[in-house]
């Protein structure tokens, strides 16, 4: 998109399905997109609409059933295995239970000093060095030294999330996936943990993939916003672009489902029919067809793809111009 | 203050939960009123003592380690912690029901939907089986499930659904208060979105009242006619929707709405409150908020301060409430 | 805003691992701890006798505990001996106490050898998963199948009566137990979000399940230790009890009770003591393991 910044990581024709009992789960169906460095992508959709596992496949926790995944310039999903323990500092993963992600057995500083102890960067011997690297990262984070020893269930949830973004960074990492960071916990903790990624990113030149269910967080922190649903990517744009002028049906129904704190804010909401159908075996074209307002015959099409509607915004959606669309019904 | 329209009034509520760390002061003198019709929206955070407040209303503190210490919960004039067992059973589901905030592990697993709605209806009504049938299949087609699907069991449902079905099951009774405890926590915004309008739309049909506990201020903003914001035990702030959202006058209600990322305006860095939730173990002796307010001064740290009227309706626990900040 | 703002909470920070945490949930019941100190005490008596062999150069035990003295046979007990006299006019009380060793450290190997057997086996099954698993649970069902007592018997039977072959037969006959339990545990935990984690910061296999995963699913291997070995010494009891334990006249109190038993009408202290030894250590063993299974269990955490 901005042709002068360098593009860190690119992602084609993403795919990741699992073999069920009711057979195949389409978790992630044909994703492209691409990350510049220093800027943050949000990945936004409701539950099971696969923005998790697609995080998850980009690092390569789970193979990735079929696409590619450049990560400067090269192809990782061909990687083996030295070659992506090597490349496991370069990308890391924050995740959202603060009080599942950390081991309950591993003290704070142990939990922060484990990445690079496996990774190498440090040996036993230098403990001391090591210990002294363990201090810069909690500061760096907002931990207070005396919570060294502590174990994480001794602590609040917010403290956990910083441990979890210690962790991370402690391979001094390029890009990290954070998943869903802040959902488990408080708006007061959450606004502290979101400045503190902020603040991380702009002093460590950080690339983010951030990945939400919350649309207010995800305008707040995100240069480009991805909209997800049932695996398929429906809209993808600049994050003021996508508020302004959100095209797809299910990404203007979204945007309107937000409880805005204002008790003058006129709620228009688009109230969808149904529930999010499932995405074992689904039918061909767009998989928001079922509930979506407008679906005609043609979003049978199985060849549905991303189109740029303007320069920079892609939606995925056969509709596109046909006036009963609207173009905004809550601008 | 209570009137005639006034249909729960909690007076001074105390609640304690003894345990090996010590005497959890959950609630500490809480007051609301309820009038009929009309939504009350409890907002805070995690542990705050939202659902002990609801779970006190209905008597269901587990005992051991909760306590009722002192206080009063009048409900149409009556006080329900005089009441004996049997009586608050009655009341419980026939006049005050309540909707939990986990859809997936409120249903019984291994009963119908059906069965589960008729369930209440038989008990609190004296008709014949037939009968409750056929308005449990009403109550289903109310909240929009089709009533063929009430020979079902909970698993067949959506998360959607299941909230839908206990709504069903809440208001089959046609009680006069609702209380949901955070009732579209665990849904998708365009689930909660669906089902914030079928609870509204219900309430005016039935004229219920609704106590609506949440940490979502933007739900409320949505719903509710009144907001109390409760912060380590005790209301902070108490006022019609109007008062509290557009003249908010606690420093905690305040901090509380800028640290929410804002979608009309554009902001680069999130206001925040410092510091954590005071121990309820251990709660400082003064306000509870002064260990993490910007404006405390040592009267502050000495009492506990009293809920100042601001004006109209509006109650706020602060001693500077008054004053500009 | 780099600190932490976090100001100190009056209770200060607790720093308590889950072990330490656990312990403190365990010494709250007092059953548990009677067990415990019962145990205890058993344990000193068994090295305690182990010493004094040791240093007597087996005097007492061959003067006093196998030595034959006809004469004050089925003797009941007496300030001399407190016990008693067994039908061949022996210390009872001496061959009690002679006998904790062989029970105890009997049951605590035979489970170590299930226990290492079974553990492997069902955290390689849990680990990897898949065919994996369904091989190696499958030839578990097998054995479990087959009575454990009856696959003691047959083991022994076949390989004749030692030592070895006793703890072998029990060892094996409660592997399968053991590979569940590790299993449904490692299951659990390798699903958990830290192990996640870990894969991303590149830890290997090994790294994982020793660091990550065998710490966490300890707790009910632990519990089914405890019980396991309260199992085991009950068998060891029963196949000394039909003659294909431990051979007399080494003191055992399943062979002190199946020798006993034909004298239960004129002498019923000779029978009644061995049993309430084997009775009160199993008992003691139920109940430690019953206290540990609620000290580890997060969801009584309070």
């Amino acid at each position: 998109m901005n042709e002068n910044k360098k593009e860190l990581l690119r992602v084609e024709g993403l795919k990741k399905y699992f073999n069920t009992p009711g057979g195949l789960l389409h978790a992630v169906d044909n994703v492209n997109f691409s990350i510049n460095e220093g800027e943050t992508l949000g990945v936004v959709g409701e539950s099971g609409c696969g923005k998790s596992t697609m995080g998850r496949a980009i690092l390569r926790l789970h193979e990735p059933t079929e696409g590619k995944v450049f990560f400067e310039g090269h192809n990782i999903l061909e990687y083996d295995k030295s070659k992506m323990k090597q490349l496991r500092r370069d990308m890391q993963i924050v995740f959202q239970d603060p009080f599942a992600s950390l081991n309950p057995r591993l003290t704070v500083s142990e939990a922060i000093a484990a990445p690079m102890l496996i990774q190498k960067m440090y040996t036993k011997k230098d403990r001391v060095e090591l210990q002294k690297q363990v201090s810069r990262l909690m500061e760096m984070v907002g931990l207070a030294d005396r919570l060294k020893n502590s174990y994480p269930h001794e602590l609040d949830g917010g403290r956990r999330q910083r441990i979890g973004i210690a962790r991370a960074l402690s391979l001094k990492p390029k890009f990290i996936v954070c998943d869903e960071p802040v959902s488990a916990l408080d708006v007061s903790i959450q606004a502290q943990i979101l400045n503190l990624m902020q603040d991380l990113q702009d002093e460590l030149g950080l690339t983010y993939m951030f990945i939400t269910h919350n649309l207010s967080v995800v305008k707040h922190f995100s240069d480009n916003i991805v909209v997800m649903y049932l695996g398929q990517m429906v809209e993808m744009a600049p994050t003021e672009l996508l508020f302004k002028n959100p095209v797809h049906p299910y990404t203007q129904a979204l945007l309107s489902a937000i409880p805005i704190p204002d008790p003058d804010y006129p709620m228009n909401r688009i109230l969808m029919k149904g529930e999010i159908t499932s995405p074992i075996n689904p039918e061909p074209g767009c998989r928001f067809y079922k509930r979506c307002p407008y679906a005609k015959d043609c979003c049978k099409n199985p060849n549905i793809g991303l189109k740029e509607v303007e320069p920079g915004h892609f939606v995925s959606c056969e509709r596109i111009g046909d006036p009963e669309l609207k173009e905004n019904p809550n601008a | 203050m209570a009137d005639n329209n006034t249909l729960l009034q909690v007076k001074d509520l105390v609640i304690r939960y003894e345990t090996d760390d010590g005497v959890v002061e959950a609630l500490n003198g809480v007051s609301i009123e309820i009038h009929t019709g009309k939504t009350l929206g409890l907002v805070g955070e995690t542990g705050a003592g939202k659902t002990t407040l609801a779970k006190g209303v209905l008597r269901l503190i587990p005992s051991p380690p909760g306590k009722i210490v002192s206080g009063e919960v009048l409900y149409d004039g009556k006080d329900l912690l005089k009441l004996s067992e049997e009586e608050m059973r009655k009341i419980r589901g026939k006049h005050i029901s309540m909707i939990f905030q986990d859809p997936m592990t409120s249903l019984n697993p291994v009963m119908t939907v059906r069965d589960q709605i008729m369930e209440v209806i038989l008990q609190h009504n004296n008709i014949s089986k037939k009968e409750a049938e056929k308005r449990a299949d009403d109550m289903l087609e109310l909240v929009g499930i089709p009533a063929e699907r009430g020979h079902e069991y909970p698993h067949q449902f959506s998360g959607g659904m299941k909230q839908r079905v206990i709504i069903a099951i809440a208001l089959a009774c046609q009680p006069k208060l609702l209380i949901a405890d955070e009732p579209t926590t665990a849904l998708d915004v365009t689930i909660q979105a669906q089902v914030l309008d079928l609870i509204q739309k219900l309430k005016t049909r039935d004229n219920t009242s609704m106590l609506l506990i949440t940490h979502d201020l933007g739900v409320v903003a949505q719903t509710c006619d009144y907001v109390g914001i409760v912060y380590a035990g005790e209301i902070v702030e108490y006022g019609t929707l109007r008062e509290v959202y557009k003249d908010m006058r606690h420093p905690y209600t305040k901090g509380l709405m800028a640290s929410i990322p804002n979608l009309v305006e554009n902001v680069r860095r999130l206001q925040t409150i410092e510091g954590l939730m005071p121990d309820p173990t251990n709660l400082p002796k003064g306000c509870k908020f002064s260990e993490r307010c910007k404006y405390a001064t040592d009267k502050c740290r000495e009492k506990v301060p009293d809920m100042v009227n601001v004006g109209g309706e509006h109650m706020v626990r602060c001693i500077l409430a008054n004053e500009e900040k | 805003m780099k600190k932490d703002n976090t100001k100190e909470l009056s209770s200060g920070v607790k720093q308590r691992s889950l072990w330490q945490d656990a312990w403190r949930r365990f010494k709250k019941n007092k059953l548990a701890m009677v067990g415990l100190v019962f145990l205890a005490v058993l344990v000193v008596i068994a090295i305690g006798t182990i010493v004094v062999d040791i240093v007597t150069n087996n005097y007492i035990y061959e003067n006093y505990v196998i030595k034959q003295n006809l004469r004050g046979r089925l003797e009941p007990p007496s300030a001399a001996h407190p016990l008693g006299l067994d039908e061949f006019g022996r210390d009872m009380l001496l061959r009690m106490l002679w006998a904790v060793r062989s029970s105890l450290f009997m049951g605590v190997i035979a489970i170590l050898i299930s226990g290492v057997l079974g553990g492997l086996l069902g955290a390689v099954a849990g680990y990897y998963g898949n065919k994996t698993d369904n091989i190696i649970m499958r030839a578990m069902d097998i054995l479990l199948a087959i009575p454990s007592m009856l696959l003691a018997i047959a083991i022994v039977a076949a390989f004749g009566t030692s030592l070895v072959n006793v703890l072998l037969a029990i060892g094996i006959s409660y592997i399968p137990t053991f590979a569940r339990t590790v299993r449904a545990s490692i299951m659990t935990v390798k699903d958990q979000e830290y192990v996640e984690a870990a894969r991303a910061v590149g830890a290997n296999d090994a790294t994982i399940i020793f660091k990550y995963i065998i710490p966490n699913a300890m707790a009910p291997i632990i519990v089914q230790t405890t019980l396991g070995v309260a199992g085991a010494i009950l068998s060891i009891a029963g196949l000394s009890f039909i003659g294909m334990g431990v051979q007399p006249p080494t003191p055992e109190w399943g062979s002190m009770l199946s020798s006993a038993r034909t004298y239960i009408r004129d002498s019923w202290h000779i029978t009644v003591i061995p049993g309430l030894g084997i009775m009160l250590t199993i008992l003691a063993l139920n109940v430690v393991g019953d206290g540990l299974r609620d000290a580890l269990d997060p969801r009584l955490k309070n």
